[in-house]
């Protein structure tokens, strides 16, 4: 029986004529075969794991096809776009079309630890007698958006005099008399001290009488609110309403908070975006008509109404793709009997729709040139580190 | 810092300091664009210490002016990147401030 077989398989090879792999017709010219485009080009989404995740980013990774892999920046150029979606005063979204998973998130990366940003570091207590306690209080505070543009200030460094092209100085002083009721301590609060610090050094207190100046904790050569940005401009929390603390009859704060330039890596309240993130574009193929009574299984299965129906004619009904951009990949389309083979879950791997949700200190759109920026000083510096 | 051999300029490490996958990751990406490559990558050899090492092995030309192309290439991404978006969000506000005055041409 075995031999049978085996002789049969033999007399149907010698029947078809040899060809050479190179003119086979499923082998295009100049361009890769559409198996290998599509794995280059999209993550397929399938019922157990994503595959083909990885980017091909060697240059002569399609050599042997006659493909060059290489970057052309007139190439890139041409097919690089950007369109906003959306874009309000704290939040933006917007696609990112024909660039590199590596260079996309890079800038992600900037936005969330490298953009600097003003926050409250040092918390001098003068008095708290609330149930809060003083660590805790000054990480709160530490936490509160400030709206100022972090540009038009200077990094401080530890041995640095705090003046005023580096340090913003808050008051915060609230009491809760005795036989009212609890009171809650909001960030509108905070009252900006545009000359500096109220408080005197603790070395100088005894000195005070024989000097004429005394000296506090700030040195500030002008006050703030006569610069020119801020004021129209004055500076505060973002936000009017976050809860600092409560206090009960009799209970009192008073405190002084200076804010200073920092980066989110060091700590993320310096981060300028409550987050930033892109997603790949969902892409959802079908492999055959859905039609009829399967066509209306396909919509009920989708949680988030990706699919439509719309009418052939004759009583007839197709299911169609109506809003791929809402799909989260929940691949509840394609799980049960032979769904996978009806619909394919696939996505774009360089088009990445990215959304910016900025804390306050300045505009998204602003953030992400920002980001850019600092990208290029990356390389700048790189460059000048070498020659 | 590099590291690399007198004798033989097509292969090197560079070791930057207070730098990490953000820029690392993109001139990797950019160096293996490049056809004179014939292997880069990079590692972090601790989390804690803030420095990254690339490795770039090219076909004869030196490393050094390699990466620096791949410097240059990946800023000019950038500057595309930047006037690209900018023209967009350009458009999109203009586009905006039309629709909410209500314009009718």
């Amino acid at each position: 029986m075995v031999s049978e077989s085996e002789d049969s398989e033999t007399m149907k090879e010698e029947k078809t004529p040899k060809i050479p792999v190179w003119d086979l017709p499923d082998v295009p010219k100049g361009g890769l075969p559409p198996h290998l485009e599509l794995q280059r080009t999209r993550v397929l989404c399938t019922f157990d794991a994503p595959t083909h995740t990885e980017n091909f980013q060697y240059s002569g990774a399609y050599a042997s096809m006659g493909v060059d892999n290489s970057l052309r920046l007139e190439e890139f150029r041409s097919n690089f776009r950007v369109e906003v979606i959306s874009l309000t005063e704290d939040d933006m979204e917007f696609d990112m079309i024909g660039i590199d998973a590596a260079i996309a998130n890079a800038f992600r990366r900037i936005l969330i630890a490298e953009l600097p940003t003003m926050a409250i570091e040092k918390v001098l207590i003068a008095n708290n007698t609330s149930v809060v306690q003083d660590e805790v209080l000054a990480h709160r505070l530490g936490l509160v958006p400030l709206k100022v543009d972090p540009r038009l200030f200077n990094y401080k460094s530890e041995n640095d005099e705090p003046n005023e092209k580096n340090t913003i100085v808050f008051k915060l002083h609230v009491r809760c008399e005795r036989g009212s009721s609890r009171i809650k301590v909001k960030s509108n609060e905070l009252k900006w001290l545009p000359h500096g610090s109220e408080f005197i050094l603790g070395t100088e207190k005894a000195a005070a009488d024989s000097t004429s100046k005394t000296k506090t904790y700030t040195s500030f050569n002008c006050s703030q609110d006569s610069l020119l940005e801020f004021v129209n401009n004055p500076i505060g929390p973002k936000h009017d309403d976050i809860i600092l603390a409560k206090l009960g009859p009799g209970q009192e704060i008073e405190l002084e908070a200076h804010a200073v330039k920092g980066m989110g890596k060091t700590h993320a309240k310096w981060s300028p975006v409550a987050t930033a993130w892109y997603r790949m574009l969902p892409e959802i193929v079908f492999l055959q008509e859905i039609e009829d009574e399967k066509a209306e299984e396909l919509v009920k299965k989708c949680p988030v109404r990706v699919f439509d129906i719309e009418d052939i004619g004759k009583g007839r009904k197709r299911a169609t793709v109506a809003r791929p951009r809402s799909c989260t990949l929940c691949r509840e389309c394609i799980r049960g009997d032979d769904w996978d083979k009806r619909v394919a879950l696939r996505r774009v791997k360089d088009h990445f729709i990215f959304t910016i949700e900025s804390a306050g200190a300045l505009p998204p759109e602003v953030l992400f040139t920002e980001a850019v920026k600092i990208l290029e000083d990356k390389c700048e510096r790189v460059i000048t580190e070498l020659s | 810092m590099e590291h690399g051999s007198f004798q033989d300029q097509s292969q090197a490490t560079f070791s930057f300091t207070d730098e990490d996958h953000t820029l690392a990751n993109s001139l990797r990406y950019t160096l293996n664009q490049d056809p004179r490559v014939t292997f880069c990558g990079y590692s972090i050899p601790h989390p804690a210490d803030a420095r990254v090492n690339i490795r770039v092995q090219t076909t004869g030309d030196p490393a050094r002016e390699v990466l620096k192309d791949s410097c240059q290439d990946l800023m000019l991404i950038c500057q595309h990147v930047r006037s690209t978006f900018d023209q967009a969000v350009m458009e999109f506000k203009s586009k905006k401030g039309l629709e909410s005055m209500n314009i009718r041409p």
